[in-house]
């Protein structure tokens, strides 16, 4: 099979990714599509290594889950404080730094 | 020689002052006869000094003595000293003697005012300033007391500065004099860059390998200075306004002070001048215009004081005459100085006087008949008259004589015209005078019965009886066996015996009284035989009208410089606005548009940022694959 086929299917995540983060207003929503992305980043990374018969790209989409998991610790933890302070997940309302 | 003791002569008064503005209303009680006595003193030393300037020979008089090593920077060196010669010697007696005389009169004419104290400290600061003019060895040591004399006589010109056109005419004489500093400065900065030095001794040296151009530009930028401070033709506009201070001030910037700093400094550059031909004349016609000017403005004044301070401006055009008539002259500038030192303070005394019996009125058609009320006053005041006037035996016969004879014998159509003009200026010096005398002390009285003329205390009547002695004998004195020709021959070269007279002094003489005898008749036949009016008549012809103001010297200087340099000054304060500011301001307003602009990014959603870092990165691959591609 045509190892570029991965690529594409890596850029469609990737941009439905991108444009759920863009356009959805639940944080929780907002934070599945990052996560989208970043694995949309870790299948083209692996393709890569795929492509040019190496292991860099292995051990980088390994790091990026590392640090995945990370973000989703804090991630999930800010989100809930502000859910139980506000009683909303939306991310516009949490707009105070501003006003 | 050295000497030790010339840094006392300034430091007396300097101290004196010091102390007097320092103390405050403490010194209130005693302030007075301090700053006496400091000038006294000064006297006093100068004396000394005199003496001991007798002792020796005549080329061994100059004394010097070194203050400090003032400004050293590479091969320019100059020190803060002082020299003592033949010519300074003449001015510090001057200065000191008859500043000592001027201050024992204020004792008495500013008994009644707040600030007595403050007047003294001023009038100190002022001799302190002239000595060191007179005592500098170098052109930058004449510069500071040169300096010294502008403020002090703004700050005593403008003593009753609550009155804003007093505190305007401080301003006039103070902005006047600042113009000519100018050129003094630039003098000096001439005289280094041509020779690098600036002591008198130095430049002396110098001349005589400098280029003519260099030697007439310094002279006339020193003449540009001694216009200014002498209150020549053209910068004589703030003289009359001067009048403002009080009247002792008049009678120290008159005679002792200031209006003399411009005759010291040609006479005391006299090796400039004499390598400058050119500069010279320049300096004899100044003279002979302001001679003139000053005489004409004198006939047509009703004020007392404002009719002397004209007589000054043209007795000050003899000086400068007789000092751009060359060696043959410079020593007769000097004599008429001195001479008109004692007369001139005499009557500006004497005025005072007046003014102190007749409640500060200063209109002399609001006189008439003083000289039964103030005995004294008259009778030291007609001693002056005379002296000014130039009647022999008085002083002013001498001294003003020998300047129109000098300038009669300098030769060729030069000294023809110049002579005849210092001639017709003597015959309406005395017009001027005799009508200022009859005005003042003869005929009725004019006055209303307000006024109780009276005459003035001892302390003011000393000094002025001590001056008519010296404008009678003073004259006498100066030319027996041409004394003060030769006392001053070290100083200024003396000239080999002129070549062919054009005139004879027993010529010039006998014209010079004809001429006086018409003056005085003339003014006798128009102020005695008829009543004068109180009030200025008011259908007089276009001359007369022009000569009361004073000669349209204001309306000229407004025309020509006042109102063109308002425009200017406006003009740039548009231009500023315009294009200075408006680039400061242009600045400003484009990073405050900039930043609420970019503001207007910073809305505080989530989204909305990811929108910018999601557009900045397709931008950022778009470029790279632009570039590359």
């Amino acid at each position: 099979m045509n190892p570029e086929n991965y690529l594409y299917v890596s850029a469609l995540l990737f941009s439905i990714g991108a444009v759920g983060v863009v356009v959805r207003r639940n944080a929780i929503v907002v934070f599945m599509c990052v996560e989208l992305m970043l694995n949309a980043a870790n299948l083209a990374f692996v393709t890569f290594a795929r492509i040019n018969g190496n292991l860099d790209g292995q051990v980088i989409a390994f790091f990026t889950m590392v640090v995945a998991a990370c973000e989703v610790v804090v991630g999930l933890a800010i989100i809930v404080t502000i859910y139980r302070s506000r009683r909303s997940a939306s991310v516009d309302e949490a707009s105070l730094l501003k006003r | 020689m050295i000497s030790n003791s010339l840094v006392y002569l300034i430091v007396l008064p300097l101290f004196s002052s010091a102390v007097l503005l320092l103390t405050g209303r403490r010194a209130d009680r005693w302030g007075h006869i301090l700053g006496t006595l400091a000038p006294g003193i000064s006297f006093l030393i100068g004396l000394y000094q005199l003496a001991q300037m007798l002792g020796r020979s005549n080329e061994e008089r100059a004394v010097t003595q070194k203050l400090f090593s003032w400004i050293s920077v590479g091969s320019f060196q100059v020190d803060a000293s002082l020299m003592l010669d033949q010519l300074s010697i003449c001015f510090v007696l001057l200065i000191t003697g008859v500043g000592t005389l001027i201050h024992i009169y204020s004792i008495a004419y500013m008994s009644h005012d707040h600030d007595r104290r403050r007047f003294f400290a001023y009038l100190n600061l002022f001799i302190a300033a002239m000595l060191l003019l007179v005592l500098g060895d170098s052109y930058l040591n004449l510069y500071v007391g040169w300096e010294g004399v502008g403020l002090a006589s703004y700050l005593l010109i403008g003593f009753w500065n609550q009155k804003p056109t007093y505190a305007t005419a401080a301003k006039k004489a103070f902005i006047a004099n600042r113009v000519g500093d100018l050129g003094l400065s630039l003098a000096i900065m001439i005289a280094f860059a041509s020779m690098g030095t600036v002591s008198f001794a130095g430049i002396k040296e110098h001349a005589g390998q400098a280029s003519t151009g260099v030697l007439t530009a310094i002279g006339i930028t020193l003449l540009i200075a001694a216009t200014g401070k002498s209150a020549q033709f053209p910068l004589q506009a703030w003289l009359g306004d001067a009048m403002a201070g009080p009247t002792p001030v008049s009678a120290l910037i008159h005679a002792a002070t200031m209006v003399t700093a411009g005759v010291y400094l040609i006479v005391r550059s006299n090796f400039i001048f004499d390598a400058a031909p050119n500069a010279q004349l320049a300096v004899a016609i100044i003279g002979a215009i302001t001679l003139m000017f000053g005489a004409l403005i004198g006939t047509a004044k009703d004020d007392i004081k404002k009719a002397l301070a004209a007589s000054t401006m043209s007795q000050i055009g003899y000086m400068i005459l007789g000092a751009g008539l060359g060696p043959a002259g410079y020593a007769f500038a000097i004599m008429h100085l001195l001479t008109h030192g004692f007369f001139k303070a005499g009557m500006f005394l004497g005025a005072g006087s007046v003014m102190h019996g007749m409640d500060d009125e200063v209109n002399m058609r609001r006189y008439g008949g003083l000289r039964k009320f103030l005995p004294i006053t008259f009778a030291t005041f007609g001693l002056g008259y005379l002296a000014i006037i130039g009647v022999p035996p008085f002083a002013g016969f001498y001294s003003k004589d020998k300047i129109i004879e000098v300038a009669f014998n300098s030769g060729g159509a030069k000294g023809v015209i110049l002579g005849c003009a210092a001639l017709l200026g003597a015959a309406i010096t005395a017009f001027y005078m005799t009508r200022v005398m009859i005005l003042t002390f003869a005929g009725s009285k004019r006055w209303d019965d307000k006024a109780h003329p009276h005459e003035s205390p001892v302390l003011m009547w000393l000094p002025m009886v001590l001056l008519a002695v010296g404008s009678v004998t003073s004259g006498f004195l100066f030319t027996q066996g041409n004394s003060l020709q030769k006392w001053l021959a070290p100083v200024v070269e003396q000239s080999p015996a002129a070549e062919g007279e054009l005139l004879k002094p027993a010529v010039v003489s006998i014209l010079a009284l004809l001429l006086v005898i018409t003056g005085v008749g003339l003014a006798a036949m128009m102020y005695l035989r008829k009543p004068v009016p109180v009030q200025a008549p008011a259908d007089v012809s276009i001359f007369t009208r022009i000569a009361r103001r004073d000669l349209l010297q204001d309306e000229f200087n407004e025309a020509i410089f006042m109102r063109p340099g308002q425009k200017l000054a406006k003009a740039l304060g548009i231009a500023d606005n315009a294009v200075i500011d408006g680039a400061v301001r242009g600045v400003a307003r484009l990073t405050q548009g900039t930043g609420r602009t970019l503001g207007l990014t910073q809305n505080g959603f989530v989204r909305s940022y990811a929108m910018w870092i999601l557009l900045g990165a397709i931008g950022l691959l778009a470029t790279i694959w632009a570039v590359t591609l």
